[in-house]
């Protein structure tokens, strides 16, 4: 049924309309114009269909051609995505010498890749199994699948060697004798999710190397997380971090809408970049999707779709995957957009009434699965939201608040002062969080559970305290207040605060983290018990110890967390006071924090 | 590389006695001739007069062009139109520089009409992301508060978010200057004003400052005056910018492109939408305005390959100094940071009053520190920050409890404070960077050694000399 043809009666920005005596389906991908701009029907109506175009439209008039491809908005999955740069259409930029991109643009030839036969004539396949392998040296090995919804017997099978991504190295013969030609690599429809077995509880967190979300805030592996700021707060900083630095096998980027340079230099930063614990290029095992904010607005709300459906087809070989999404609030303005040109009944703030199910379907394609071939998977997503004006009571933020787990919004005071990461602390939240405390209970540490919870109170508790010491006055609350005070500041300065420009602190491992946690911790401990042992608040707030233990994320690294030990028994003995009853122990304390501060 | 070249010959083709209807801005004529979607359109009166427009839709039997002079005074009958069959074009070339043009490009110095080397698509093409070099050389602007906390870099787009009354105009006049004489190579710097619906005294007071600075024949002015079609003013600032690429991309000159004011910009955008009977976003302006402000500010940057940089500088004036009006909202989400003009500031007599907290450098992590400026500038910028933030929080708690009802520590702030803002902040002389890293160690020595945890013993060893008291050091 492909090449049904139509000719444009109508047009105007993204999109237009064309007559057809031919059969087009709604969300059919076609081409526009002379230049074969890409375009997806998005309704039929009689004789007519309307398309949107994901390219600039201009110079495109009434009479020129609008030819279908027979098949909805798909992409080329394949190895060869690994280490590249697409637009949201997942057209390589690199392809061009061009500096700027000018419609219709041609893609790329299919590059070539080293494949390994792993099934022989004869062998029976089924949906999602793998008849060769991909190797490269430091990267990834990755699966060439049998497509889902086809199986059959393996007719042939190329034998190693490089091959091209779109040539034929698997023939299957189904039982009726219909036989397929399979290649490395397959086109799948954006839109719609690809299959898998079944669903998988969650098992872990994304470990993302951010103090303030592994520890008090965690998304699990197969999560799905929200992190919603006003300009300049953060957002695009936090993600790329995570993206740095988080333990997931291959890292989806989507730059959607946002600014040219940042993606040039994530560009230039992910080959720079060695994974932490393989000691590889972050490129190698990373896909970057771009469409900046300058670049056709249809095509900003296709790659969000682009972006999780690469996911999950290296998903499907049975990786971890995290996908950053930045942001989402520009594919929902681009839906907006087009439902304006559509004429359609806008609901909130001028969105479609369909809002709301997009963000779900979306969503719902996180998750833990086992794939058709059995290969346990995850796809994490990460999205941010740019609400206007900071407000987080818009749509975007609303309803993407209601289909994530895991909501981290920045704060814009806190990123004012240059208080980085600036997620506050009282609105985030993680509904990932019970089930993870088992994981962190393996990693030799019981107390999380009770750390994490402590120190949520701690900060709630400083809000409080703050109101009353504005009315009365700091110096007249109860001493046991004005350390909690003093205790919260800490908590915030030596375990929360996490600069991402830091050499030493841009990403913190597990059991750095357990180790700030637990040092943290022993002061709180020991400063109470000082108290009641006769140590006054000015004391403990003027122990020179306070410093050290304020710039600890700065001063330690990843690779030396046994030097919190040393810490943690300063600590003790600087507050030693709190074993002795007798009072006049405060300048002995003070003394001896100075001379271990010596050393 | 090419760029942008738009070789559609110029097929001119009148249309008389076609107007089916005029509505404010737009104009509907019948189909009787083929022409593309965003065609440039010359729409001739009965007294020849001729005003720009473009092809915005094309319907079955009508085409429906946008006037982007006013559509005020056309009679319907009579009326001729001259299709470019392209979209709008500017030609370019190098002798724009000391040149003075309207919003649409025609020389009003009196001068001889412009030499063209070039013809482009005013609209511009993005730039491709994996064309683009990282913005990294650090510009002083002698202006401590940027130079210092949010430092401008070759290729950015910064924005100054002001008010009515202050003195923005001032300030980008004074960096622009200092800009331009840092530069190593003086021959290579060029400076593209676009003055966007604004009044007479403004476009003469840009104009002297220029001429007074001796680099008028180094610069480009573009004026859409307050006085002129505000669907015009949609138009300067593309003139503007394709003078701007072609200078930076093509002459290799590094570009500081003043675009005032963007608020005239956005105002006359939401009439324009109005005028065409869209459903706004938020405020009545129209929902696409990110999306169009971003194919302006996107045009900022540096290419691989080319000498030359892109740098922007748009003045905006916040709307009852709201900075989440949607104008200074949606402009935040594009540009590469913002400086925050505070009237309180401006009223304590604080010049350029330029408030820090809101204000933002993103490029700042890469153009400054070791091997750009100096190895201690953002650790020193941080800790400047992180003072500063905690002197608000105690102002906040001295207006409660009074001065009096402050710990001694806490009273440090306040003095702090004072000298930050007006040793700091206020100046009147451009400042070498050195200069204004001295002024920052300086001020900082208010507060105690122990209190300076953003940084390191050997930071303050080296810097904090004058304290006695060093921590644990
Ligand atoms: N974790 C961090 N560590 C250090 N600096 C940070 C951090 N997060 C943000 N910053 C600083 O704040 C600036 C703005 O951050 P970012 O670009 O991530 O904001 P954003 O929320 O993505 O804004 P926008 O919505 O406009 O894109 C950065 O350029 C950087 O200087
Ligand atoms: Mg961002």
């Amino acid at each position: 049924m492909s090449g049904a043809s139509a000719r444009i009666v109508q047009v105007g920005g993204p999109v237009l309309r064309a007559e057809t005596d031919g059969v087009f389906r709604s969300n059919e991908a076609v081409e526009v114009g002379h230049q074969r701009l890409i375009g997806e029907v998005l309704r039929l109506d009689g004789n007519q269909i309307v398309v949107q175009v994901f390219e600039e439209t201009a110079g495109l008039k009434p009479g020129d051609p609008v030819t279908g491809t027979g098949r909805p908005l798909s992409v080329r999955l394949g190895p060869g995505l690994l280490g590249g740069i697409f637009d949201g259409l997942l057209r390589p930029l690199t392809g061009s010498d061009e500096s700027f991109i000018e419609p219709g643009f041609t893609i790329a030839a299919a590059g070539r890749v080293p494949f390994t036969p792993v099934v022989e004539t004869g062998d029976e396949l089924t949906e999602g199994q793998a008849f060769g392998k991909v190797v490269r040296e430091g990267r990834p090995d990755l699966l060439c699948m049998v497509p889902p919804g086809i199986s059959g017997k393996v007719e042939s099978i190329a034998s190693a060697g490089d091959v091209d991504e779109t040539e034929t190295v698997c023939k299957l013969a189904e039982e009726d004798g219909t036989s397929h030609e399979l290649s490395c690599s397959q086109v799948w429809p954006v839109r719609d999710p690809r299959p898998a077995r079944r669903r998988l509880p969650a098992s872990g967190p994304l470990i993302t190397g951010q103090r303030i979300m592994d520890t008090l805030f965690p998304v699990a592996r197969g999560g799905r997380a929200a992190l919603p700021g006003g300009f300049g707060t953060g957002k695009t900083i936090l993600q790329q971090s995570v993206a740095k630095w988080c333990d997931a096998d291959i890292i989806i980027y989507v730059g959607c809408g946002e600014r040219g340079n940042e993606m040039a230099e994530v560009l230039r930063e992910f080959p720079e970049l060695e994974d932490p614990r393989t000691g590889r290029p972050l490129s190698e095992r990373s896909v970057i999707i771009a469409n900046t904010s300058n670049m056709p607005v249809a095509a900003r709300e296709a790659s969000i779709y682009t972006g999780v459906t690469v996911a999950e087809y290296f998903r499907d070989m049975g990786f971890d995957v995290a996908m950053l999404a930045d942001s989402t609030s520009r594919w929902a303005e681009a839906l907006r957009e087009i439902s304006g040109r559509l004429g359609e009944l806008p609901a909130e703030a001028g969105y479609p009434a369909y809002l709301g199910s997009r963000k779900a379907e979306f969503y719902e394609r996180a998750g833990r699965t086992e794939a058709l071939s059995g290969a346990v998977g995850s796809v994490t997503l990460i999205g941010a939201v740019s609400p206007p004006g900071g407000d987080f009571s818009e749509p975007v933020t609303l309803y993407t608040q209601r289909n994530v787990r895991c909501f981290w919004p920045l704060d814009r005071e806190r990123a004012r002062a240059r208080f980085y990461p600036a997620i506050h602390p009282l609105q985030a939240y993680s509904e990932d969080a019970d089930e993870l405390g088992q994981w962190w209970r393996e990693q030799g540490y019981p107390e999380w559970d009770g750390h994490r919870r402590r120190l949520l109170e701690l900060l709630g508790e400083q809000v409080q305290l703050e109101r009353m010491a504005r009315i009365v006055g700091k110096d007249t609350l109860p001493a046991p207040q004005q350390l909690a005070l003093l205790n919260a500041e800490l908590a915030n300065e030596a375990f929360l605060r996490q600069s991402a420009m830091s050499d030493v602190d841009a990403f913190c491992t597990p059991e750095r983290q357990i180790a700030m946690m637990r040092t943290l911790m022993r002061f709180i401990d020991r400063s109470h018990s000082a108290l009641e042992g006769g140590m006054t608040v000015a004391g403990i707030a003027g122990l020179p110890l306070l410093r050290r233990v304020r710039r600890m994320g700065e001063e330690i690294g990843n690779d030396e967390v046994e030097r919190f030990e040393k810490l943690q028994a300063d600590i003790d003995a600087a507050l030693a006071s709190s074993g002795v009853v007798e009072s006049g122990t405060e300048s002995k304390s003070e003394t001896e924090a100075g001379q271990e501060t010596a050393t | 590389m090419s760029i942008l070249a738009q070789d559609r010959t110029r097929a001119e083709i009148r249309l008389e006695d076609a107007a089916l209807s005029l509505d404010g801005p737009l104009l509907v004529l019948k189909r009787e001739i083929e022409c593309g979607l965003h065609d440039a359109v010359e729409v001739l009166d009965d007294n020849g007069q001729s005003r720009l427009g473009r092809v915005v839709a094309l319907r079955p039997d009508a085409i429906v062009v946008d006037i982007h002079a006013s559509g005020r005074d056309l009679p319907i009958s009579g009326l001729r139109a001259r299709f470019h069959g392209a979209p709008l074009n500017f030609g370019v070339g190098p002798g724009l520089l000391g040149r003075i043009l309207d919003g649409t490009g025609a020389p009003i110095d009196g001068g001889p009409p412009l030499a063209v080397v070039e013809e482009r698509s005013v609209n511009g093409a993005p730039i491709n992301p994996v064309a683009r070099d990282l913005p990294v050389d650090f510009i002083e602007t002698g202006v401590t508060a940027i130079d210092l906390l949010n430092a401008l870099v070759r290729g950015q787009k910064l924005p100054l978010f002001s008010g009515g009354g202050m003195p923005h105009d001032r300030l980008a006049i004074r960096i622009a200057e200092h800009a331009r004489l840092l530069g190593e190579r003086d021959e290579a710097f060029a400076l593209v004003f676009a003055g966007i619906g604004v009044s007479h005294t403004t476009a003469a007071l840009f104009r002297n400052a220029i001429e007074e600075s001796g680099a008028l024949e180094r610069t480009v002015m573009f004026l859409n005056l307050a006085d002129e079609s505000s669907a015009q003013r949609l138009l300067a600032p593309r003139y503007a910018l394709t003078a701007a690429e072609y200078l930076a991309f093509t002459e290799g000159l590094h570009v500081l492109v003043v675009m005032t004011d963007m608020t005239s910009y956005c105002e006359a955008l939401r009439e324009v939408s109005a005028g065409h009977g869209e459903i706004p976003a938020r405020k009545g302006y129209p929902g696409y305005m990110y999306s169009d402000l971003a194919s302006l500010f996107e045009r900022a940057g540096r290419i691989r390959g080319c000498s030359g940089s892109l740098t922007q500088l748009p003045i905006l004036t916040m709307p009852g100094d709201d900075i989440t009006h949607p104008i200074p909202d949606l402009t935040g989400y594009i540009t590469e940071g913002q400086i925050v003009l505070d009237r309180g500031l401006h009223r304590k007599g604080i010049e350029p009053p330029i408030a820090v907290l809101p204000s933002l450098s993103r490029l700042v992590d890469q153009g400054i520190g070791e091997g750009f400026t100096d190895v201690d500038h953002p650790a020193l910028s941080a800790q400047l920050y992180a003072a500063y933030a905690r002197t608000r929080q105690v102002r906040l708690l001295a207006s409660v409890v009074g001065e009096e009802g402050l710990s001694e520590g806490d009273r440090a702030y306040l003095e702090f404070g004072d000298a930050f803002e007006q040793r700091l902040i206020a100046q009147d002389a451009p400042r070498s960077l050195a200069e204004s890293l001295e002024i920052g160690w300086d001020v900082l020595r208010a507060l105690p050694a122990g209190d300076l945890t953003r940084l390191s013993d050997e930071q303050l060893a080296r810097h904090h000399v004058k304290s006695t008291e060093t921590g644990d050091g």
